[in-house]
């Protein structure tokens, strides 16, 4: 990506849980850091959210979800951006995930999981990592 | 001793003990406390007027004269989960343990009005709550449960209506008529917006939905309560204690206003709105929190909205810890949070709990977990004499002079909303939202820097891992849930009369085009066996859908 350019992030509520605590304090700190960010607002699909990726020409797309859909979710999601041709997008996700889930999402290709109760400052430090690859 | 004289010993006192370079403390909503309180914090408190008698304005000190002395407060349990089979299972289960009612938990596209074979829904059908598409899903989850004999609460807003036609519809297939139907349900779409995001319509028409709700129960159903403000929905998303209750009376008083511009006096329908709050760890700021909420519901009730009838000054409330009191870290220490926490909920004067379970940060929680939950509340409620004395905190100078305090600010935000235009105002400019989200940010920055303390957490870290959550047998979610769920549907589409439903529908978009009461409308489609995603639908058709205002 363009060095001189602020990284951009989505950040992401798919599917019907609206529990956005989580999202909007994400946003926010990483709104603080100096990213620029993009909320989808509630209720996306995969679909949707890969549409907004794109239009909005981001880096990475954090994904919160806590209804325990993520598996069929980020799979989805990630075929939609390897259709486009846009692997490069990072899709990290967060929220209320299992750690035995955590190894098979990053196995069908999810670049970091940050389940509940996360470090903050360890979340938008990796956003800033993978903004300037 | 004169007031003066106290006056004068504390000074001495403070100066004595140089008290004022002890460290500081804030009350959970930001409040700087004092180290000690003592008369003079009562100074312009009267107690007649400010405190009262139990059962009596201003009912600061509870809304019933005994309180706990003839019966405790109502244990529930939230749960649902999977097929209604499963539900009923473990109904029946909880039940048998001495549970006294029954608080019913919805899947997300239930909450949605989405049916189980929507392309939406597929990931979720069972997933946190039970799935419920046509009257059948009700007439298994209340097998062998007759509707006069249990107390249900319905946690469910957007498809409010449609809830409470299939429950009306399951009673009379029981044989038992609306008016000895008893049971709350939550009926308040307006948090949804605020916080949880289960909207469907624009918020006028879901406020006539809700009015809808509350008219057909107050002309045929006088043992049921047609709402439950849910602040627990704006806590959670991050609210504090104040704008909790704040905002819970500004969503309130817009569904009243709605209701009473039908030309239904408010004492009507008043004695049968109920509240449901999370409570945080701070015990004492809790319960005068409660005492202090007590009073100005009472105020505005009979100044603001004419009650006469005291029943319906009354805040009646169920209480629980806010799961974000919880943590996964070392889980079994929220078993400790939550028996705290009920302990500010019942020294507050709730009248019933809906206690979380230890395990509910990360799972839905097993029988096991669920069982400790009650067995919490009996304990309380039996062994420890809590309930002996009503209100007995009162007299307390820092709990009386925190009861003004949460009085003036509630009153304060309400007024501020009042402002805006209230709360459907409020919220279509995306300010309760604001707020709620800011003071989510603040709580976590504080956690983060160690100002606020969560034991094994930020403070007294462990590195033992024999508590870790991998180690503990969590509750699955059943895959076969959505087959079944799908199947069921299907065969109720083939069996059902397809012009019956049709008829139903077309009915119910006509009368949402005007301006009659909806519920014998829906009562009609239920008994017919439509879906409720049928049915959300033919209201979409004419409310059309809401657009968030997004906001970071």
């Amino acid at each position: 990506m363009n060095k001189q350019r602020k990284a951009r992030v989505l950040v992401a509520k798919a599917g019907l849980d609206g529990h956005d605590r989580g999202a909007k304090v994400v946003a926010r700190a990483l709104k603080d850091a100096g990213l620029e960010v993009i909320y989808t607002g509630l209720h996306q699909t995969p679909d949707q959210i890969v549409r907004i990726a794109i239009q909005e020409d981001v880096d990475a797309i954090g994904l919160s979800l806590l209804s325990g859909a993520h598996l069929s979710t980020c799979k989805r999601i990630l075929e939609g951006l390897a259709e486009k041709g846009l692997e490069d997008i990072a899709l990290v996700v967060g929220g209320t995930i299992p750690k035995a889930d955590i190894n098979q999402l990053k196995e069908i290709g999810v670049t970091e999981v940050f389940p509940t109760e996360s470090d903050i400052d360890v979340i938008v430090s990796f956003f800033t990592r993978i903004s300037q690859h | 001793m004169s007031l003066e004289e106290i006056k004068r010993e504390q000074k001495k006192w403070a100066a004595g003990y140089e008290i004022d370079k002890m460290p500081q403390r804030k009350s959970d909503a930001g409040l700087d406390l004092s180290v000690l309180y003592t008369p003079i914090d009562l100074e312009s408190i009267d107690y007649n007027t400010d405190i009262g008698f139990p059962g009596r304005y201003p009912f600061t000190r509870g809304v019933y004269p005994g309180m706990y002395r003839k019966v405790p407060w109502q244990m529930r349990l939230y749960s649902g989960f999977g097929t209604a089979e499963d539900t009923n299972k473990r109904w029946k289960y909880l039940l048998e343990k001495g549970n006294n009612g029954v608080a019913v938990a919805f899947d997300l596209p239930t909450q949605l009005g989405l049916d189980s074979d929507h392309l939406r829904a597929e990931d979720e059908v069972g997933r946190l709550g039970v799935a419920v598409d046509t009257l059948r899903d009700m007439e298994i989850l209340y097998a062998d449960l007759p509707l006069d004999r249990i107390v249900s609460s319905f946690n469910i807003n957007a498809p409010a209506a449609i809830i409470l036609a299939m429950y009306i519809a399951l009673g009379e297939r029981q044989g038992i008529p609306p008016e000895k139907l008893s049971g709350t349900l939550s009926n308040d779409i307006l948090c949804e917006y605020v916080s949880r995001g289960m909207w469907v319509f624009p918020p006028p028409s879901a406020l006539r939905l809700a009015a809808d709700v509350a008219e057909y129960s107050t002309r045929k159903m006088p043992r049921f309560y047609p709402f439950n403000i849910r602040g627990i929905i704006m806590r959670e998303a991050g609210a504090n204690m104040i704008q909790e209750a704040a905002f819970s009376f500004s969503n309130a008083l817009a569904y009243i206003e709605e209701i009473c511009s039908r030309g239904i006096p408010f004492d009507d329908f008043g004695q049968r709105i109920s509240f449901f709050f999370a409570t945080g760890l701070h015990i004492f700021e809790e319960a005068a929190r409660y005492r202090g909420v007590r009073k100005l519901w009472a105020r505005i009730a009979r100044n603001r909205l004419g009650a006469k009838n005291p029943k319906s000054m009354l805040f009646r409330f169920t209480g629980t810890v806010g799961g974000s009191c919880y943590r996964a870290k070392e889980p079994l220490n929220n078993l400790v949070r939550g028996a705290y926490g009920l302990l500010g909920n019942i020294l507050g004067g709730a009248q019933g709990m809906l206690h979380p379970a230890w395990d509910e940060p990360f799972a839905i929680p097993t029988e096991e977990s669920a069982l400790l939950a009650l067995r919490t509340q009996q304990i309380l409620a039996y062994e420890t004499g809590v309930t002996n004395v009503v209100d007995p905190l009162g007299g307390s100078y820092f709990v009386e002079a925190l009861t003004r305090h949460f009085e003036n600010q509630i009153a304060s935000e309400v007024e501020k909303i009042d402002k805006m235009g209230g709360a459907v105002r409020a919220i279509e400019e995306g300010y309760m939202q604001e707020v709620i989200a800011s003071e989510a940010y603040r709580s976590l920055r504080e956690e983060k820097s160690g100002k606020k303390i969560v034991v094994g957490v930020n403070k007294f870290v462990s590195e033992d891992k024999s508590q870790s959550e991998s180690e503990r047998a969590f509750h699955k979610a059943d895959p076969s849930t959505i087959g079944k769920q799908v199947q069921r549907l299907n065969t109720i589409r083939n069996e059902r009369d397809h012009n019956s439903v049709s008829a139903a529908l077309g009915e119910l978009r006509e009368i949402a085009a005007g301006k009659e009461n909806l519920m014998p409308y829906l009562i009609k489609a239920v008994k017919a066996y439509a879906s409720i995603g049928e049915m959300m639908e033919a209201l979409e058709d004419v409310f059309g859908h809401f657009r968030e205002p997004v906001k970071i």
